[in-house]
C-alpha cells in the first residue's frame, strides 16, 4: 500500500464520507489538487504549524491539504488552527512506517456561519506506530466545527496504538460540531482509542470566577485557553504555542 | 457596612428566604447557624449574586451601595467576598492564573493599576505561608483534586489575596482538621479583623467560634433570624440542640 489516498477527480459532495458535514457550493472554482508531499525520512523529526487567521490573503474558502510519509522511526508533529475563511478545512493524510510516530494538535473556532474542520486519515501501515491526535472545538452563533478523522491499521501493522481525542465546545445555541471518526483495524494485537464530546461553559466555574471579580467576557476566555489547551500540550515550543493560542483567543474576542 | 432589611428570595419558584433582616457594622463578625436547610447558603448566594437565585422582596444595602443591583463580579470588586460551602473546581486553570486575574480584574474595575507578575506571586507567597499552604498547590488548577481541607484553606488564601472589606464564610470550618481549623481561623483574624471590615461567618460548630469570636450569633430558621445574642448563644447551641434554644 504505497498511494494512500484518491485524488477527487470531481467536486466533492456531502454525499463523500469525507465531505459529510463541509461547505461543499465554497469549493466553486478552487483547486483542488493542492496537495503538499512530505517524506520523513528514517529515524527523522519533522513538524509543521499551519494557521488560517484572518488576513489580507486569507481567502473565503481556505482548503490545506497535506499529505506524509514518516519513514521507519521517524517522528512527524503537526500543530493547527483554523480561525479563518467561511469555509476552513485542514486536510492529512498520513502514511506510518514502522515504528514511526505521528503527533497532531487541532483547534477550530468561529461563529457566524462558517464552517471549520479537520479531516485526516492515519494509515498505519507497519507495525509499531503510534498516532495521537487531540482536536478542540470552540463555536458560537451558527458557526460549525468538524472532525473527521479515520484510523486504518493493516493487517501486518501489529502493536499499533492509535488514538483520537475530540471535544467541543458550544457557546451558543446554534452553534454545532460533529466528530466522526472511522476506525478500520485489520490487525490484531493494537491499541486503537478514540473519544469525543461535546459541552457547554461550566457556569457554575463562571460563578465561582465572578464571585473572585472576574467579568463575564474574561471567564469565559479563561475557561476557552483551558479547554483548547488540551491540543496544545504535545507542543514544545512555546512560542509556537502562544501564537496559535493568541489566534484563538483574538478570534473569541473578536466573536466574529 | 452591610444593611439586609425584610429580604425575601426563591430558588426555581420555591421561597427560601423569607423577610430576613441583618445589620452588620463595620469592625464586627457576626455567626450565623440554623439547622440543615434553613437558608445559609441561600443567604450567602443571594449576597453574591449567583443566578437562579431571585430575589423577590426587601433590600440589601453595602457600604451604603445597592448591593442588589451590581453584578456578581462588580460586588467582588466592590469588596465583597463569598467562601464557599463548595468550592468549585476549574480544570485547566491554575490558582495563580485565576487569581492574578481576579485581582487584576477587580483592580481595573476600581481604576487601579495591574499588579506585575512579580508583585503578585510575591503577595501570593505571603498569604499562603499565613495560611500554611503550600505554594505548590496554588500552581495547581482550582480546587483540582484537593481534599476538602484543602479547599477550604485555598479559599482563605483567596481571601487573603483579594484583600475584601466584607466576607461572608459558608462553612469555611466544615472538612477542617483540628489543627487546620485554628490555622483558618487565625488567618481568618489575621485578614479580616481589623477597622473597616466585616465578616458573616456562617457555621454549625462553636470550635471555629473560639477562634474567631464573634460579636454576635444569630439563628437562621426557615429563611428567617428567629433569634439574636452574644457568643453565649453559640454555647447554649452546642449544649441544647436548636430545638429547646429556639422555643425559649
Ligand atoms: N437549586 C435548588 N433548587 C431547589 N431548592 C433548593 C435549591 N438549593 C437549595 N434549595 C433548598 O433551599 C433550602 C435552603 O438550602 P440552603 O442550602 O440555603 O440551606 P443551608 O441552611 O445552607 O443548609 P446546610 O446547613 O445543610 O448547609 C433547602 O430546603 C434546599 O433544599
Ligand atoms: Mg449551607
Amino acid at each position: 500500500m504505497s498511494e494512500v489516498a484518491t485524488r477527487p477527480t470531481r467536486r466533492p459532495t456531502r454525499k463523500d464520507e469525507a465531505w459529510r458535514y463541509s461547505a461543499v457550493e465554497a469549493l466553486e472554482g478552487v483547486d483542488l489538487d493542492v496537495w503538499r508531499e512530505v517524506a520523513v525520512p528514517p529515524g527523522e523529526s519533522w513538524s509543521e504549524t499551519i494557521v488560517i487567521e484572518d488576513g489580507a490573503d486569507t481567502a473565503s474558502t481556505e482548503l490545506r491539504r497535506l499529505r506524509i510519509d514518516v519513514g521507519e522511526g521517524a517522528r512527524c508533529a503537526i500543530f493547527a488552527i483554523a480561525a479563518s475563511g467561511e469555509f476552513a478545512r485542514i486536510e492529512i493524510e498520513v502514511r506510518m512506517g514502522r515504528g514511526a510516530h505521528f503527533e497532531m494538535g487541532g483547534i477550530t473556532v468561529g461563529g457566524r456561519d462558517t464552517v471549520r474542520e479537520f479531516v485526516t486519515r492515519v494509515v498505519h501501515a507497519e507495525p509499531e506506530a503510534t498516532s495521537n491526535q487531540t482536536v478542540r472545538s470552540v463555536h458560537w452563533g451558527k458557526g460549525t466545527g468538524n472532525f473527521l478523522g479515520s484510523i486504518d491499521v493493516v493487517r501486518d501493522a501489529q502493536k499499533t496504538d492509535a488514538s483520537q481525542d475530540f471535544k467541543g465546545l458550544l457557546l451558543d445555541r446554534g452553534a454545532s460540531v460533529n466528530a466522526v471518526p472511522q476506525l478500520e483495524i485489520f490487525a490484531d494485537d493494537v491499541k486503537c482509542a478514540h473519544g469525543a464530546t461535546v459541552g457547554q461553559l461550566d457556569e457554575t466555574a463562571r460563578y465561582y470566577m465572578a464571585a473572585r471579580g472576574i467579568p463575564p467576557e474574561l471567564s469565559r476566555r479563561l475557561l476557552v485557553q483551558a479547554f483548547i489547551g488540551d491540543a496544545l500540550v504535545g507542543l514544545s515550543d512555546d512560542d509556537t504555542r502562544e501564537r496559535l493560542m493568541r489566534v484563538a483567543l483574538d478570534k473569541l474576542d473578536k466573536h466574529l | 457596612m452591610l444593611q439586609i432589611e425584610n429580604l425575601s428570595a426563591e430558588i426555581g419558584g420555591t421561597k427560601i428566604l423569607d423577610g430576613l433582616s441583618l445589620s452588620v457594622g463595620a469592625g464586627e463578625v457576626h455567626a450565623i447557624m440554623g439547622p440543615n436547610g434553613a437558608g445559609k447558603s441561600t443567604l450567602a448566594y443571594v449576597l453574591g449574586g449567583r443566578p437562579g437565585y431571585e430575589v423577590t422582596g426587601g433590600n440589601v444595602r453595602f457600604e451604603g451601595k445597592d448591593l442588589l443591583e451590581m453584578e456578581p463580579h462588580e460586588r467582588a470588586a466592590a469588596g465583597m467576598f463569598l467562601g464557599f460551602q463548595y468550592p468549585v473546581e476549574i480544570p485547566g486553570v491554575s490558582n495563580v492564573q485565576f487569581l492574578r486575574e481576579a485581582l487584576n480584574a477587580q483592580r481595573k474595575h476600581r481604576g487601579e493599576e495591574p499588579l506585575t507578575g512579580g508583585e503578585f506571586l510575591k503577595l501570593a507567597k505571603e498569604k499562603a505561608a499565613l495560611l500554611k499552604l503550600d505554594m505548590d498547590m496554588l500552581k495547581r488548577h482550582v480546587n483540582v483534586g484537593f481534599s476538602g481541607g484543602e479547599k477550604k484553606r485555598a479559599e482563605m488564601v483567596q481571601m487573603g489575596i483579594l484583600d475584601p472589606s466584607f466576607a461572608v464564610l459558608d462553612e469555611t470550618d466544615s472538612g477542617l482538621d483540628i489543627d487546620s481549623l485554628r490555622v483558618v481561623g487565625d488567618g481568618i483574624n489575621a485578614i479580616m479583623r481589623q477597622p473597616g471590615k466585616g465578616v458573616l461567618l456562617i457555621t454549625h460548630y462553636q470550635r471555629l467560634l473560639q477562634v474567631v469570636q464573634p460579636d454576635y450569633v444569630h439563628i437562621l430558621s426557615q429563611g428567617r433570624i428567629v433569634k439574636t445574642g452574644s457568643a453565649d448563644l453559640a454555647h447554649q447551641l452546642e449544649a441544647e440542640g436548636y430545638d429547646k434554644v429556639m422555643a425559649a
